[in-house]
């Protein structure tokens, strides 16, 4: 073929270039949608509670994945240093997936329960009163700031669209489950609990005056990575990996 | 187009369009103002009403004060190439350069000394640092891309910009576009997927945007009379359908509502990491690399007065560059949950790069035959032929880079950033300096630059600044990811990781030097445009090499 067929035509070298480049992402992007292999079966996955969802936004908000990432690669020292390594199915509900690009800080993805509330409210107040090294910038203003969940049932309304299984009866007591996460021994507390598996229920910024943006942040920095049983995890499953 | 009874005219058609498309954008910006679910939506719904007013006002009053005879700007009626919306794109180059530069200098600053964040939600580095890719990758890259393809394809193809107003727009609305994204970073918006952060509304408007550049580009080449495409055109063309496809694919979302600024990506996990990384990777190889290509192909003929040096490997390297470039976005997911069979190909198509982005290098360089001697004498040459240069050393780190096992050290470390920062600065920043030095003096008619001994200075300084920047990354990031993996000799992890963080301090600091001598050099380019916009010259103006612009797309007329 001639190169001057294209050259000397712009509507046809503009389909040209359009077909040459949508070949590598429709065989790189497409199969991952019906591929079973690409996300592993596993027990214990469940979508975000409300308040774990708008502690998520918050993450999203401040940037928090510039610095850390939420995937641990399947390498000795990454699974020595945070644990099993990141599973497709533990991001299988994340619109958008935050698995980051750059550890300027450690690896997130297994961070829940790994320090205290207290710890993490002192950190967020001032990551050098107890990381003496730490170049975190400081976040004080979340414990001051009231989290405002207003369209908290949009939310979940906007998830469900993008596919993630949220029920109505989830969608309607959205508001409810929100504000019953930090007050433990309630009855809604346990009607969420019903709903969200394993969701912790505490007032995680030790302020009961109010929910504050810090209660849902802290709420969603504890649950990262406690979902999956990974002693009923098969491994050598029907996986690519 | 307009009947002719000399002085004054009312509105053509298309300017009534302009305007009343204006007023549309107007409305809808002040019902977002006045109902807008959050603060932000209500900023951004002033923003665009009072950008949209400005604009209709604009247009009226150009056309009222524009006389019958010069709906195309030719004195004679004849049609002239179209150069006003190229001047603001050059002028948008050096002020959001400068600004892109310098918060990219701050938040080097920051991960040395945290203090400077000021613990503020609007001056953390989690918000600053999408500031400063966007405003370096799309501000200032977008704006150069803009300027010269637009000056570009009208040279090349003998013809003026296509659309009427449809040029204006497409420059005026990259700078709303831009300063809707910039804003909303501060103020908390975004959809953080790494340089796609604008959330569903600001990406809708750049949508529209965008749709108007490729008809402008075009629409220009279909009316050409050149026979033959230019090879820049075709990396231009390149860049502008590719980046349609990427931005329009990894940008679906659902808004939480119609008013209010959150929504949530369509796609999730590893799926949405599958596409934001074919999007992240091609927005270095589509809007970094081709279109930037696109520059190179015709600044350095034109600067050393000397043709493409191979009309077949530019036929070569073209199609294989943006074949082979979309598959390379998996070698950002090594070891992670993506499926292995993804990675491998991400990786295999990574290292197939190497060869024709080289293609590209040889290309460029050897375009010098015979006129190798103007590296000494001037230095817009020198700057141009380094950035080519820069562009071979950074294209054979990335394959480098992309291959599992190096990958497995580098990944989530400061050599990425290094690496990427080789490109940026090195490659995408010497090559617009070149061009702009070459554009300015062409775009203002004057006779050369203010002074050609500040474009020396430009030179050497950026230099002295991308080397210390990105030394201090190879070589504290490749000591951050031998740290990670350290075992001592119990078979224990042997640093925490807050021990490889304290061990970055000094080379955050040099690196922000770096990063601080290179702001000071794009200080005195601004300086530099400026005077030469001013039309002031200088000692050194008679000595510059000729470099005659392409002639006018019509002759002078005879009066």
């Amino acid at each position: 073929m001639k190169h001057e067929i294209l050259e000397k035509n712009s509507i046809l070298l503009t389909v040209a270039i359009l077909v040459v480049v949508a070949i590598g992402g429709l065989v790189e992007i497409a199969p991952l949608f019906w591929l079973q292999s690409t996300i592993e079966k596993v027990k214990g996955m469940r979508p975000y509670s409300p308040l774990e969802l708008m502690g998520r936004d918050i993450y999203i908000r401040e940037g928090c994945y510039v610095c850390h990432s939420q995937m641990i690669r399947s390498l000795r020292d990454e699974v020595e240093r945070y644990g099993h390594y990141s599973l497709a199915a533990e991001s299988m509900y994340d619109h958008p997936f935050q698995w980051g690009s750059k550890r300027t800080g450690p690896d997130l993805a297994r961070v829940g329960g790994k320090y205290s509330d207290a710890w993490h409210r002192e950190h967020m107040a001032n990551p050098r009163a107890v990381v003496p090294e730490s170049i975190m910038p400081g976040y004080p203003f979340l414990a001051k700031t009231r989290l405002d969940y207003g369209d908290i049932a949009d939310r979940l309304k906007a998830l469900r669209i993008a596919g993630v299984p949220y029920t109505d009866e989830q969608i309607a007591k959205a508001k409810a489950d929100l504000e019953a996460q930090v007050r433990p021994d309630s009855d809604a507390a346990e009607a969420l609990l019903k709903r969200y598996p394993k969701a912790q229920v505490r007032d995680f910024d030790a302020n009961p005056k109010m929910i504050s943006e810090l209660d849902a942040l802290i709420a969603y920095l504890q649950m990262l990575g406690t979902l999956v049983d990974f002693a009923k995890f098969d491994a050598s499953g029907p996986n690519l990996r | 187009m307009a009947e002719t009874t000399g002085g004054r005219r009312w509105l053509s058609v298309a300017d009534g369009g302009a305007v009343l498309v204006a007023l549309i954008g107007a409305g809808l910006g002040a019902m977002l103002a006045a109902k807008g679910s959050d603060k932000v939506m209500m900023l951004h719904g002033l923003i665009l009403a009072t950008a949209c007013l400005v604009a209709a006002f604009a247009v009226l009053y150009s056309g009222f004060r524009r006389p019958v005879y010069a709906s195309a700007a030719g004195a004679d009626g004849a049609e002239a190439y179209m150069d006003g919306p190229v001047r603001v794109a050059t002028i948008a180059t050096v002020f959001w350069g400068v600004i892109g530069f310098l918060v990219g200098d701050v938040i080097a600053w920051q991960l040395a000394f945290p203090v400077l964040n000021f613990d503020l939600p609007w001056t953390n580095f989690g918000r600053l640092r999408p500031l400063h890719t966007s405003a370096v990758i799309f501000a200032f890259g977008g704006n150069a891309l803009l300027a010269t393809s637009l000056y570009v394809v009208q040279r090349t193809t003998r013809a003026r910009l296509f659309g009427g107003w449809l040029p204006w727009f497409v420059v005026w609305g990259y700078q709303l576009f831009i300063v809707l994204a910039a804003s909303g970073y501060v103020l908390g918006i975004t959809q953080s997927k790494e340089y796609a952060e604008p959330e569903w509304y600001v990406d809708l408007w750049l949508t529209i945007v965008w749709v108007a550049y490729l008809l402008v580009f075009l629409g220009t080449l279909v009316k050409r009379k050149e026979p033959h495409i230019y090879v820049a055109n075709w990396f231009y063309l390149a860049f502008i359908v590719t980046i349609a496809m990427l931005h329009i694919i990894n940008n679906l979302t659902i808004p939480v509502s119609w008013t209010g600024t959150k929504s949530y990506i369509l796609f999730s996990g590893v799926q949405d990491a599958m596409t934001q990384w074919w999007y992240g990777h091609n927005a270095v190889g589509f809007f970094l690399t081709a279109g930037f290509l696109g520059i190179m192909y015709y600044f350095i003929p034109k600067r050393v007065v000397r043709p493409v040096y191979s009309y077949r490997l530019s036929i070569v390297h073209f199609w294989t560059l943006i074949f082979l470039y979309i598959w390379a976005g998996p070698h950002h997911l090594h070891y992670t949950a993506l499926p292995d069979w993804a990675q491998t190909l991400g990786m295999t198509f990574s290292v197939m790069l190497w060869m024709p982005s080289w293609g590209g290098m040889i290309n460029g360089l050897m375009t010098l035959s015979g006129a190798w001697d103007k590296l000494r004498t001037d230095p817009v040459v020198r700057m141009l032929v380094v950035s080519v240069a820069f562009y071979g050393m950074s294209t054979f780190e990335g394959p480098l880079m992309s291959v599992k096992a190096v990958n497995s050290l580098s990944h989530y470390t400061d050599w990425t950033i290094g690496h990427v920062h080789s490109g940026a600065l090195g490659w995408v920043g010497m090559v617009s300096f070149g061009a702009i030095y070459c554009l300015v003096p062409w775009l203002w008619k004057r006779r050369g630059l203010y002074s050609l001994r500040l474009v020396e200075w430009h030179f050497w300084i950026s230099t002295i600044g991308i080397l210390l920047y990105i030394t201090a990354m190879w070589v504290s990031g490749i000591m951050q990811g031998l740290m990670w993996r350290a075992y001592d000799e119990l078979g224990f992890l042997q640093y925490s990781f807050v021990e490889t963080v304290e061990a970055m301090h000094p080379y955050y600091i040099i690196r922000a030097i770096g990063g601080g001598i290179f702001v000071l050099g794009s200080l005195i380019m601004a300086y530099n445009i400026w005077r030469t916009v001013r039309g002031d010259e200088s000692a050194d103006t008679a000595e510059q090499p000729e470099v005659a612009a392409a002639p006018e797309l019509r002759a002078a007329p005879a009066e």
